[in-house]
């Protein structure tokens, strides 16, 4: 048997050198778009921003080379990077876990054979297609101290609601929820991915006689946990890069307790025009989002569970 | 039989739950806009406003020159779809129908691209833009687009593969080029994907905020939600303008929404991206 899959592999190879002899520059004008863009929109800036940031790089007048002195200013001389740094890490902390959690409620309850869950699929994707700027508008409102709905349903069962947006207490908070309105991206991949788990184990366990929650905790949550974790590192992505709201609802306030990493780092660049500090800050984000994903990714192989990884051990073993 | 009816009545109490929390903002969005000046202000609030105050519309739009964001948003909307249609559509193509070294690398990148925050290229694209002297111009919101996207490329390339490639052997015998096969035979098929692409486009480039906020300063080159978004610094207790303009900005992808929702629901399902 693995002779015969040597021979083939060696005769799709020779068709291939073929082809690339028949018509080599042909594929290559086909992406030849995507390798402009790359290179002028993606990669250029990428490494572009990298060297800038070692430089002292006012918007007006002459870049002096500095060396790593922006790193050192930043992780050494200024408070509020690292204050940035913690908000958003506290936002990601509650964000992440309650969008999941709500996402990955509403695709359970949808999952259940209801009629009209079409209905109820759109009504929960609507927040996620209008801007964010409208976003911000609505829930700014929502969030009115004295005249806004949220408060106001709040006073219907005797809580004196807080002031939202003026409470650094509440501040973060209100963005979390503001953000989990938004993201029926996530409700929707869990669907897909709850879809895709094999009805026989469910009729197996119903044959045992298993219950709802060892159903959940032996089948879904395993079947389910590679869509899990993609949608773990897409929120924690998203949280860090958390701006627009920052920048419309609160302006990084009240007392500077919504003040993101992602707006600083858009601040030093244009309001303070130190271009060569914030594609510093930049690049750091950059590496901590970066070793995150890996870091998730790592850990994976301890608490995701891979069908076809699961098959090929059976046929091992 | 009841226990399994019980719980469905549950599971649609939730449900419905869930979607009067997910309306709510909007109710109060749409009732907040219609409503007369000493309405505004109650509390508790009125829900349904005692008089529908339609005028508001007209009113709010014409606070700020919002005909010609309108005109701006929708440059930059059409131009830039129509640059992603073929510039996504000619790589994904390319990826998706030829054998060639390096494919499989280059794939790779075109997806790892995705992950890179914004934030880490927006100061060299700033600076770039500004050396070909096309910061306060529309340009760096479109033109980017005709060199294709990674989501859109990736996506196109997934629904090429699921077409067979008779098509093209027999176009080839019949003495096609790469390109007339593309451009005859794969364009035409790819067009439920490519409408899928521009939808997310048009919603992608109609929501943009960062983008307009950055590269325009100039108020006559703003987009509708850049406008809209500095009216809340310009009329801050003009509650009921600010929410009818921003109903009015939200109709348009709410109604392509309706209108496509299953074809984004179903994109977004099987590949897990937003664009």
């Amino acid at each position: 048997m693995d002779i015969s899959l040597d021979i083939k592999k060696r005769k799709r190879k020779k068709i291939s050198i073929f082809k690339i002899k028949r018509d080599t520059l042909v594929p290559y004008l086909f992406i030849m778009p995507w390798i402009l863009g790359f290179f002028f929109f993606t990669l250029g800036p990428l490494l572009f921003s990298l060297v800038i940031s070692f430089f002292d790089w006012p918007i007006i007048g002459n870049p002096t080379f500095i060396g790593l002195a922006n790193y050192k200013e930043m992780f050494f001389e200024d408070p509020q990077f690292w204050k940035s740094l913690g908000i958003t890490a506290k936002f990601a902390g509650i964000f992440v876990p309650l969008n999941i959690s709500v996402a990955l409620i509403l695709a359970l309850l949808l999952n259940n054979n209801v009629k009209g869950s079409g209905i109820f699929k759109t009504l929960f994707y609507m927040p996620s297609v209008i801007s964010g700027v409208a976003l911000a508008m609505i829930w700014g409102w929502v969030y009115s101290d004295e005249y806004g709905i949220l408060n106001y349903f709040l006073s219907t069962i005797g809580i004196q609601g807080p002031n939202w947006l003026g409470d650094p207490n509440w501040a973060t908070f209100a963005m979390v929820f503001a953000s989990v309105w938004g993201q029926g991206t996530m409700m929707l991949i869990f669907l897909a991915g709850l879809k895709n788990i094999p009805k026989e184990l469910y009729e197996a366990a119903d044959i045992d006689g298993a219950n709802v929650v060892s159903k959940f905790m032996y089948i879904t949550l395993p079947m389910l946990s590679p869509t899990i974790l993609f949608n773990v590192i897409t929120s924690i992505i998203g949280a860090f890069q958390q701006l627009s709201l920052a920048l419309l609802l609160t302006g990084g306030g009240p007392v500077g307790s919504t003040y993101f990493y992602a707006m600083y780092v858009y601040d030093n660049a244009f309001k303070y025009f130190k271009m060569g500090y914030s594609a510093a800050n930049a690049w750091f984000m950059f590496l901590i989002i970066l070793s995150l994903t890996l870091l998730v990714f790592k850990s994976s192989s301890m608490w995701v569970f891979y069908e076809s990884e699961a098959t090929i051990k059976k046929k091992k073993g | 039989m009841f226990k399994k009816n019980l719980k469905k009545t549950c599971v649609y109490i939730i449900l419905i739950f869930f979607s009067l929390l997910f309306l709510a903002p909007f109710f109060w969005l749409l009732t907040t806009s219609v409503k007369g000046p000493e309405e505004v202000f109650l509390f508790p609030p009125k829900w349904i406003p005692t008089t529908w105050h339609f005028e508001n519309f007209m009113k709010a739009w014409n606070l700020q020159p919002f005909n010609l964001f309108l005109k701006n948003s929708l440059i930059v909307v059409v131009l830039s779809t129509i640059g992603q249609v073929f510039s996504s559509s000619l790589v994904a193509f390319g990826f998706a129908r030829f054998e060639f070294r390096g494919r499989n690398f280059l794939f790779m990148i075109v997806l790892a691209t995705m992950m890179i925050p914004w934030d880490v290229t927006m100061i060299p694209l700033y600076m770039q833009f500004n050396f070909l002297g096309w910061i306060n111009t529309l340009k760096p919101l479109i033109v980017p687009s005709y060199f294709g996207s990674a989501f859109f490329i990736f996506l196109l390339r997934q629904f090429l593969m699921g077409i067979p490639k008779d098509l093209d052997e027999a176009a080839k015998i019949d003495g096609a080029n790469a390109f007339q096969i593309y451009w005859k035979i794969y364009l035409p098929l790819m067009k439920p994907a490519l409408v899928l692409i521009s939808v997310f486009n048009i919603l992608g480039t109609w929501n943009d905020y960062l983008g307009p906020l950055i590269f325009l300063n100039d108020q006559r080159k703003y987009t509708l939600s850049l406008g809209l978004s500095q009216f809340k610094g310009m009329n801050g207790v003009d509650t009921t303008s600010m929410m009818a303009i921003t109903t009015l900005i939200c109709l348009p992808p709410l109604i392509m929404f309706f209108l496509a929702q299953k074809h984004i629901i179903d994109g977004v399902s099987s590949t897990g991206l937003k664009g």
